[in-house]
């Protein structure tokens, strides 16, 4: 019997483009918590999907139990004793609380030939294991009367009923209150103290302190080292998670930034969980970076700014005229750009042309009397475009789902050129992008702004913050925790701002 | 070597993508041989005449289905539209007259005022899809019953006839060797052609059906959109019912049953994706025709009518799942 309840060794897992997974480790003993640190992006929650069979690794093999293991599925991984609490819940609100617990092995009996569900067995194990878990809630009752952080306590509830070795926590903690963080604590030591290998992931500090026994890091899907909790200190955390060097990865920037033009002022959210109070400042031609870890809210606050989101309250200046943005038409007809997130989701038009694509938010700029579209005008802007900003694509009819990422991209960013605006928000510009075309984003980036545009960019990369900002605005769980000058900069000063929870 | 594994596969791509167009193509050729007067001007006119105003149903529907959505009511609408028109256009001296009072209109009178009725359908079918967000499925599924539910209270459940000469000749007469059915056709698909193609309209269309989200990003107005397709598409029944009653010279509560599963079929067979943002007036010609022929060859085989529907029924459901297939390929 080897001295590790779990090891993953060399596990390599590759995405389009991404290598999301580079020869990365983790080694549990039994009855230890174990936390696992990283940027955004690290490659801990893939490492993770690996260990519990949502992903296949390309390379590498687990060692559970000290024999070498395949894990096929997550159904194959609970049965095998390793159970997951997901950032993302999927709770079925609509079922009661044992059947959440129970969904897909759910206990059955015979009547004569038939089999069917125990539903008495069903609850009183149900109502045992809420009982191990502290937990004070009627089995049958419909999970969706719960609160979100109490389903996370039931999914809490859920791995521990499958009778666990290796039970892996993705930020527990996000959605729970103080006294619940409390009796999740309660939880993961009993747990301890019976000798389950629990991994624990989360980006907040103190509690990784507080809680573990051995803290393993991650930075760009690479095993970093494995250290003793014992005797860490935050700063020491920070630097290995995020220290890399900055290098001339990003262009010269000849932009001059100018009198404030852009001006936010106690932007709230509707949703209290959001973004609240949030006032900021832009300049002409200035990149204003936006850092902050997830669930910082930065996505939802520019949504919002861009009129996806519906907000309670705030006023939004532009050269000195309030605007009124409910809905994005609102915000494109006052001179913003979003590009979003997620490009497949709310960006591309994947199954129309790359002409379509470029064209569709600037129609009305090529009519012939008024109503009929004016093909050569649309072809001359794509053909202007594909010029300045270097898209490789074999003609302007091909679709754009069968460009690179970083193509795509370019045709997102030559949509909104076409409309000529004056403030540009970018969320995670280059997410998804290889080095060469992000470098050639970075060049974009940097010329918009030395054209006089403002340049809002939301970024999880530190260093490409740094790299390419004049100013970062920090966020941390929905407020605005700081501003950094660009000059000043570095992964210390960010992260002790983006970790100022209340 | 290489180049040949390629044209191979392309080949196969191709049979694979227009299955169903080509076995319809073989099966009307297999029927022009066995069968007599399967090749003659009369069968080929009965054809275009069956075709004008299915396609024109069709095009009403495309618009639905590009965005993701469907219009269950559009062969009730038809048939709505159907009675609407022939209780304004019996003749003066027929006995059974449904509205007595009505004046002699000309048949054209007749349609311009079925067209705005039938619009009201298609904005509350959209105003329900855009604003409420009830999909479309459920949407156009209860206007489907409520618009029978209407035809029967409007026409008391008679069926009606007596037809004044001059809207029974609208499917009887013809410009030159074009009956005057295709030309109705003929200007709703130019005029479909060039709103999809050329109109903001139409790329607003397909950019809600390719990603409603980045639509909505763009700054695209999308329940105007939607609006717009669902009030377009009951104009288009409302034309399609218009001519459906004066080819069969009467209307009923019956007119229109089942056209919106062909519509729907002929689009789908004719490259419409139920995944959305992808589909051609051309296409749904095609679709529309191969539909058509595939009744006529049924009728030429002798085949029990009850056999027919089986057949239209497997038909339907082969070209969704060769659809999808193509989809589920590339992921």
């Amino acid at each position: 019997m080897s001295e590790y309840r779990l090891e993953m060794r060399d596990v390599v897992k590759t995405f389009p483009g991404v290598k999301a997974l580079d020869h990365a480790q983790l080694k549990l003993r039994p009855g230890t918590v174990h936390a696992l640190m990283g940027e955004n992006g690290a490659g801990k929650s893939t490492l993770m999907k690996c260990m519990f069979g949502i992903y296949h690794m390309d390379e590498g093999e687990v060692v559970y139990e000290g024999q070498k293991v395949q894990i096929k599925g997550p159904l194959d991984a609970l049965n095998r004793g390793i159970a997951m609490v997901h950032q993302e819940l999927q709770p079925i609100p609509e079922r009661s609380i044992g059947e959440n617990i129970y969904v897909g092995r759910y206990p059955t009996k015979r009547i004569g030939p038939i089999v069917t569900i125990d539903h008495e067995k069903m609850y009183q194990d149900a109502a045992a294991v809420l009982k191990e878990v502290h937990l004070n809630y009627d089995p049958k009752a419909k999970l969706g009367s719960l609160s979100v952080s109490q389903m996370q306590l039931v999914e809490i509830a859920k791995a521990v009923s499958a009778d666990c070795k290796v039970l892996i926590l993705d930020e527990p903690t996000s959605s729970l209150t103080a006294a619940e963080v409390e009796a999740l604590f309660t939880i993961v030591h009993e747990l301890r103290q019976k000798g389950v290998a629990i991994v624990y992931i989360s980006h907040k500090m103190d509690e990784i302190l507080r809680i573990s026994d051995e803290v393993t890091i991650m930075r760009d899907g690479q095993y970093i080292g494995t250290w003793d909790a014992k005797g860490l200190t935050t700063d020491f955390i920070i630097t290995k998670m995020v220290g890399r060097e900055l290098s001339n990865l990003y262009p010269p920037r000849s932009n001059v930034p100018g009198e404030v033009v852009f001006e936010v002022e106690d932007f709230t959210s509707i949703n209290p969980k959001s973004f609240r109070h949030a006032s900021f400042q832009v300049r002409r031609g200035e990149i204003l970076g936006v850092a902050g870890l997830v669930g910082a809210q930065r996505t939802e606050l520019m949504e919002g700014l861009f009129g996806l989101r519906c907000h309670s309250a705030g006023k939004i200046t532009y050269k000195g005229k309030e605007l009124k943005i409910n809905q994005p038409k609102q915000a494109i007809d006052s001179g913003i750009a979003m590009l979003t997130e997620d490009r497949r989701a709310t960006g591309i038009l994947g199954v129309l042309s790359i002409a379509d694509n470029v064209s569709i938010a600037s129609l009305n700029q090529y009519l012939i009397g008024g109503f009929m579209l004016d093909d050569g005008k649309i072809e001359q802007l794509v053909q202007d475009n594909v010029a300045k900003l270097s898209i490789k694509t074999p003609s302007s009819k091909t679709l754009i789902q069968s460009l690179s990422g970083g193509n795509q991209q370019k045709v997102l960013i030559s949509r909104w050129l076409a409309n000529d605006p004056d403030v540009f928000i970018l969320d995670e510009p280059t997410r998804g992008i290889d080095v060469g075309a992000k470098y050639e984003i970075y060049c974009i980036i940097a010329e918009l702004a030395k054209q006089g545009k403002s340049v809002i960019m939301i970024s999880s990369e530190m260093s490409e913050l740094i790299g390419m900002s004049d100013r970062i605005m920090v966020m941390c769980d929905g407020r605005v925790t700081g501003f950094i000058d660009g000059k000043d900069a570095n992964q210390e000063n960010i992260m002790a701002l983006a970790t100022q929870f209340e | 070597m290489e180049n040949k594994q390629l044209n191979a596969k392309a080949v196969k791509n191709f049979l694979s993508n227009n299955a169903i167009i080509i076995l319809i193509f073989i099966l009307a050729l297999f029927v022009g041989f066995v069968a007599d007067n399967f090749w003659t001007s009369n069968n080929f006119k009965n054809l275009v005449v069956n075709v004008s105003p299915r396609f024109i149903i069709a095009c009403g529907v495309s618009g639905c289905l590009i965005t993701k959505g469907t219009d269950l009511s559009a062969g009730r609408q038809v048939g709505l539209a159907a009675c609407l028109a022939a209780m304004m256009l019996q003749s003066v001296d027929y006995a059974a007259r449904a509205l007595p009072w009505m004046p002699d209109l000309p048949w054209f009178a007749a349609l311009l005022i079925v067209i705005p009725i039938m619009a009201v359908f298609g904005a509350i079918n959209g105003c329900v899809i855009a604003f409420l967000k009830v999909p479309p499925f459920i949407a156009t599924l209860g206007m489907q019953t409520i618009v029978y539910g209407l035809c029967s209270v409007v026409t008391g459940n008679d069926p009606l006839g007596g037809f004044k000469s001059s809207y029974s000749q609208v499917a009887l007469g013809s410009l030159g060797p074009i009956p005057y059915l295709a030309i109705f056709a003929i200007v709703v698909g130019a005029y479909m052609l060039f709103l999809y193609n050329k109109t903001r309209h139409g790329k607003y269309m397909y950019a809600i059906g390719g990603n409603e989200n980045a639509a909505q990003v763009a700054g695209v107005n999308v329940p105007a959109t939607l609006i717009r397709i669902y009030v377009l598409a009951s104009v288009l029944y409302a034309v399609a019912g218009f001519m459906v009653g004066a080819k069969a010279g009467g209307a009923s509560t019956a007119t229109g049953f089942g056209y919106e599963l062909e519509a729907i079929a002929a689009c789908t067979i004719g490259g419409v994706s139920t995944n959305g943002g992808v589909g051609k007036v051309g296409g749904i010609l095609i679709g529309v025709l191969v539909f058509e022929i595939l009744k006529i060859c049924l009728q030429f085989l002798r085949v029990d009518p009850a056999y027919t529907f089986i057949a239209q029924g497997l038909v339907i459901i082969v070209a969704v799942a060769l659809d999808l297939r193509k989809y589920l390929a590339k992921k």
